[in-house]
């Protein structure tokens, strides 16, 4: 809840606007129980925007400036968003699932716009003119006909205003927009190329130790015994056992280092499912039932096809891996404690905190400098809690940074999955009946977009063997990879072209529109592949995005195929910033293309087997194929977010392409030939 | 018991104790807050940690401190001269090739290294020597295009 006093002690005097969370009754003068962010401006005339939305890449920092700037008609450079600190922003329920662009972005267009209407109205009274006269620009309302004009900050000086946003204020359309809608630079890049960014794991506290955990030697171990008289004979280090955590702090990090490797611990394990029994585990291991999504009679419509195709799909746990593993920095003062972590979560994480260690919410700060990339990964709290421990015992602050064995063992997996489609198409190729069910990869990006008359859809929970969570658009990966990889043998079966058989299957003009623009950039149908070579074609939509992608593979002797090119169309309603899309849109591609053809968990007996980089590939500059992105800008359609949907047609695309080139059907995650090295 | 040396860093010689067994990553973030210089694996492989030893980049995660005792180190944040960014810093901003930027520090002390031993290097070239750095976020085709801007840029320098 606000309290005026504070807010206004905090931020000195000025202009300030609420977004509610809930829409309030017009003539509500009272302020909002709950707010999703607030717009301040200060008599200097900066401009404080605060979300609990976090940055980590993605560059909501840059795309929420952007709009604040272009409703408030106000320099960026004025503009300093406050994000993901849960003592300063409002609550969030976690940067995730592409949602900062379509519930943010809206919000903060309104609550700039409410504030640039105040400032209008501030002007028009303090000059006595009427506000129609008035323009603003460049962070300053002016009467041009006078010639006089008045800085922001000039107009809230001394001013105390809270005003709530008014939802049915002006905005910009899309069309008229200058600063929105082009290629703004990162706003933070400065920093980051001279490395004065700090990360979470570069926050360093006076006095500062640094931990480090003890390990189980398996998943699900128990700790049985645990002997820490030499650890704890070593200077200056501190032990913590609580139940099945054991972790010492440290004045250095290698001196906690020699203190935990002198933890003589005693580990009961079990027995724990390995790599090679994983999908038939998943599906003898159902839990819970699947609640399908049915329409028609699919039984009578696959009897009915003149070609029917059944086959399984699977894919493997994959890490996020991103490049700042886990890390926490945490200090307790008088009862309160602080913690300072990547998180996609921050309030998330304050919950976890205050259950652990049993804190009002007063108690609990979280904050989340802008991290090093979390792509779905960073949602727990777990350094958090560590570091958190290890403080409390410890009575100074302790940083906890994971190892990349670590981050590759201990955190959470894209799940694993088993994916079944039973399909019937009619001879003049339209596809009659689709049964599709997932055991265990989770139910995001299920739905189809082609217009099929008789399906069942279900998403079927299973028991996972490793831990597993939230990745880049979610289970999107491996139902699209399934999908449109048999969406591509039904064109087979039914002697259609790959793309004509698409868009004769759907009439989402989106859709269409994302395919007709991805082949024709290709050169689909218009070009043939050179003998050994392949084209392949796959298309999707997610949360709000639609996305096609087009790639040409050329055969090796004894090894995977080579990518020899990329052409990928996106579609996420009016474009914010473009250069920031295409970033993303490349580096959506490039994650997804590591998924496609080499990224896998391989794991034995409760231990995670290619816990390293020199184990575990992930792309490489060489791995780079020529990527063409072709971007369509829908100025009529509300914006979506662009981090996860054009991640979901590179892996089918290439399975589809090496299918072409070499004839042989791949339908596992990552897609490996037989005999490639 | 902790060993007294001396090394010079972004031009300043400090004298520092390491830890036995200490690399020089953890000297650089541990004991100076020379945090521009990241750590990625700890293995060699991601090139986050990547600094310049009398010019030459190495993997700072795997370089023993007292192996550097009495060396020039250069790190990220020693690039800027008087306020001026190195024009593969430059180029970087230049061509946004960044997401996370975690990767970055690595990348541009590695191009600096790279530009100097080839003052026009071509794509090819480029992607070599940068192959043994990983960003997970996937901005390589930027980080490429940044290097071939720098290159042009300095090479027009000299000849202005
Ligand atoms: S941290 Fe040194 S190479 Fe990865
Ligand atoms: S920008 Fe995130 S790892 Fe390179």
């Amino acid at each position: 809840m606000i309290d005026r006093r504070q807010f206004f002690q905090a931020l000195g005097g000025g202009l300030a606007i609420f977004i509610a969370r809930e829409e309030a009754p017009a003539q509500q003068q009272a302020l909002p129980q709950e707010i999703d962010a607030w717009l301040h401006i200060g008599k200097d005339g900066a401009i404080t925007v605060s979300t609990g939305k976090v940055e980590m890449g993605q560059g909501a920092r840059t795309e929420l400036t952007q709009v604040v700037a272009e409703e408030l008609r106000a320099p960026v450079a004025s503009i300093t968003m406050v994000m993901g600190d849960t003592d300063l922003t409002p609550f969030d329920g976690g940067t995730a699932g592409s949602q900062t662009t379509p519930r943010m972005v809206p919000q903060l267009r309104k609550a700039a716009a409410t504030a640039r209407e105040m400032l209008l109205d501030l002007a028009a009274e303090k000059w006595g003119v009427d506000r129609a006269a008035l323009v603003v620009s460049g962070g300053k309302v002016a009467d041009p006909k006078a010639g006089r004009s008045a800085g922001f900050g000039e107009l809230a000086e001394g001013r105390k205003l809270l005003k709530i946003i008014d939802a049915s204020v002006p905005l910009t359309p899309p069309e008229q927009w200058k600063v929105a809608g082009t290629p703004l630079a990162k706003v933070n890049a400065r920093n980051i190329v001279t490395g004065r960014h700090r990360y979470p794991s570069d926050i360093t506290r006076p006095g500062m130790l640094h931990g480090k955990v003890l390990r189980p030697a398996a998943f699900g171990a128990l700790l049985v015994s645990l002997d820490a008289s030499a650890a704890e004979a070593m200077e200056g280090v501190k032990v913590v056992r609580d139940g099945d955590f054991a972790a010492v702090a440290a004045p250095t990090p290698q001196a906690a280092e020699r203190a935990v490797a002198a933890l003589k611990a005693e580990w009961k394990t079990t027995p724990q499912p390995n790599r090679a029994e994983l999908f038939d585990y998943l599906k003898k291991n159902m839990q819970g039932r699947a609640n399908p999504n049915e329409r028609g009679s699919v039984e009578k419509a696959l009897a009915e096809a003149d070609t029917r195709l059944r086959e399984t799909y699977t894919v493997a746990y994959i890490a996020h891996a991103p490049l700042e593993p886990r890390a926490a920095v945490a200090e307790w003062n008088d009862g309160k404690l602080t913690v300072w972590t990547g998180t996609q979560r921050p309030f998330g994480v304050r919950n976890e905190l205050m259950a652990a260690f049993s804190l009002p919410q007063d108690r609990v700060r979280v904050l989340m400098p802008d991290t090093g990339s979390g792509y779905g990964g960073k949602h727990m709290g777990d350094a958090a809690i560590e570091a958190a421990r290890l403080a409390r015992a410890a009575g100074k602050p302790v940083k906890v940074v994971w190892t990349r064995q670590e981050e590759f063992s201990w955190a959470y997996f894209r799940p694993a999955g088993v994916i079944e489609v039973a399909s019937g198409v009619r001879k003049d190729g339209i596809i009659t009946a689709w049964e599709f069910t997932n055991y265990n990869s989770g139910g995001a990006g299920l739905q189809i977009a082609y217009d099929i008359p008789n399906y069942r859809i279900a998403f079927q929970p299973a028991r996972s063997p490793l831990r597993q969570g939230s990745y880049r658009a979610l289970a999107a990966t491996a139902n699209h990879f399934a999908r449109e990889t048999h969406i591509d043998e039904l064109a087979h079966a039914a002697g259609m072209d790959a793309l004509e058989f698409r868009l004769k299957n759907t009439q989402d003009p989106r859709f269409r529109a994302v395919l007709e623009a991805a082949a024709a950039r290709f050169g689909w149908g218009k070009t043939k592949p050179a003998p050994g070579h392949g084209f392949g074609i796959a298309a999707g939509w997610e949360k709000g995005g639609y996305v096609a992608t087009c790639v040409e593979v050329a055969a090796r002797p004894g090894a995977n195929p080579k990518i020899e090119r990329v052409v990928e169309a996106f579609e996420c309603g009016a474009i914010i910033n473009p250069d920031n899309l295409k970033n993303q849109i490349e580096g959506a591609i490039l994650m997804g293309l590591g998924g496609a053809l080499f990224e896998a968990i391989d794991f034995a007996d409760g231990r995670i087997l290619n816990a390293r980089f020199s184990r575990y590939r992930v792309p490489r500059f060489s791995d780079v194929p020529p990527i063409e992105t072709v971007m369509l800008d829908r100025k009529d359609l509300p914006s979506a977010g662009a981090g996860e949907c054009p991640i979901v047609g590179i892996a089918p695309a290439i399975g589809n392409a090496i299918f072409a080139a070499t004839g042989t059907r791949l339908r596992s995650l990552p897609l490996v030939l037989k005999g490639s090295a | 018991m902790a060993m007294k040396l001396e090394l010079q860093v972004n031009g300043i010689w400090r004298s520092v104790a390491a830890e036995p067994g200490s690399m020089l990553l953890s000297v650089l973030r541990d004991q100076l807050d020379l945090t521009g210089t990241k750590y990625g694996c700890g293995e060699g492989q991601c090139g986050a940690c990547t600094v310049l030893v009398d010019g030459q980049p190495v993997r700072s995660c795997i370089t023993r401190a007292e192996a550097v005792a009495g060396k020039s180190v250069t790190t990220i944040e020693g690039l800027e001269r008087d306020g001026r960014l190195h024009p593969l810093q430059e180029a970087f901003l230049g061509a946004g090739a960044m997401q996370c930027g975690y990767c970055t520090a690595g990348m541009i002390v590695e191009g600096v290294a790279l530009l100097r031993s080839n003052s026009d290097p071509n794509e090819t070239q480029i992607k070599q020597g940068l192959e043994g750095h990983i960003c997970r976020c996937g901005t390589y085709p930027r980080i490429v295009a940044a290097v071939r801007m720098a290159s042009l840029a300095m090479r027009e320098a000299r000849h202005d």
